[in-house]
């Protein structure tokens, strides 16, 4: 009777651990699991970041590089505009072209953010500035067949100068050949020649 | 006697409940964080994806330093055809 109350409790005893046993083995397996899904996506997630950071890597020197040549293009061109046209002229020719834009001025030229703009409307060449300076009651307007005053009619700018030259190519026939093409890809290269103004060398053959 | 029936009991009713409590809070966690990591996985792999153009900016490059040469060119013929401004023109040149 002693032995049976006393077995009891140790019977029970037994049981709950048991089952504490068991609820640890059940749920750690459990965990293993998932802990193991989450190591195979990590690896996943490892690949794909080691892959962007390898296509990454050389992307910061590409585009330093194109931003360097395109700094250099920038200034190129700015300083051939300024030094074709003047900084006055420049930017009224980046004003009318894009308006607005003379505001920030040019990015070599800190000065040219607080010129103001002359207004040219129109691509200009320097003949046609010329012409325009000259203005409407100059006789070279008043020949115009336009009536004189083309160069001041802004919706007609260059192509209207064209007018009072005479001139075939922009009447009849329509289209005739273009001008040589320059630059490195023309058909034709010049080189300059270093004799070219300089004193001649010797004095060209008397006749007898 | 009464204290091991008393400390069964305890074992029962309240150690038992805590370990599974905790246990299954520590699962849960775990299943949690599983489709999260699933998602970042797939975000890396679209992330690598979309790098996969990177290789054309060297094309770009090559095709800006031609670009910028043939405009180098082009301005050193300008140069030599257009006459600088003047300075009654308005000019600093």
């Amino acid at each position: 009777m002693i032995a049976t109350a006393v077995v009891a409790p140790a019977v029970v005893m037994i049981a709950a651990v048991v089952l504490i046993v068991l609820a640890l083995v059940y749920y750690l397996v459990a965990t293993i699991v998932a802990l193991r899904r989450i190591s195979a996506g990590l690896d996943d997630v490892i690949t794909g970041v080691g892959e962007i950071i390898e296509k990454s890597a050389p992307v910061n020197d590409v585009v330093i590089a194109i931003n360097e040549q395109l700094d250099a293009g920038v200034d190129l061109l700015e300083g051939l505009l300024v030094k074709k046209a003047g900084l006055g002229d420049a930017v009224g020719l980046i004003e009318g072209i894009y308006p607005g834009a003379a505001a920030t001025g040019l990015r070599n030229f800190p000065d040219s953010a607080e010129i103001e703009p002359p207004r040219i409307g129109e691509v200009y060449t320097k003949g046609t500035l010329t012409l325009a300076r000259l203005g409407r009651e100059a006789p070279v307007a008043a020949a115009s067949p336009s009536g004189g005053e083309v160069l001041r009619n802004i919706e007609g700018g260059s192509l209207a100068a064209r007018s009072l030259y005479p001139s075939v190519r922009h009447t009849s026939p329509e289209r005739l050949p273009r001008s040589p093409v320059i630059g490195s890809g023309a058909p034709v290269q010049y080189e300059q020649r270093d004799d070219i103004g300089a004193p001649r060398k010797r004095l060209p053959a008397r006749r007898p | 006697m009464t204290l091991w029936w008393i400390g069964d009991i305890v074992l029962l009713v309240v150690i038992l409940p805590v370990v599974v409590y905790l246990l299954r809070g520590v699962l849960t966690a775990a299943d949690g964080i599983v489709p999260t990591v699933g998602e970042i996985a797939a975000v890396a792999k679209r992330g690598s994806q979309d790098l996969d153009a990177a290789p054309l900016l060297l094309t770009t490059r090559d095709q800006v330093e031609q670009t910028v040469a043939g405009v180098a060119d082009y301005g050193g013929s300008l140069d030599v055809i257009v006459d600088d401004a003047t300075d009654e023109e308005g000019g600093s040149a």
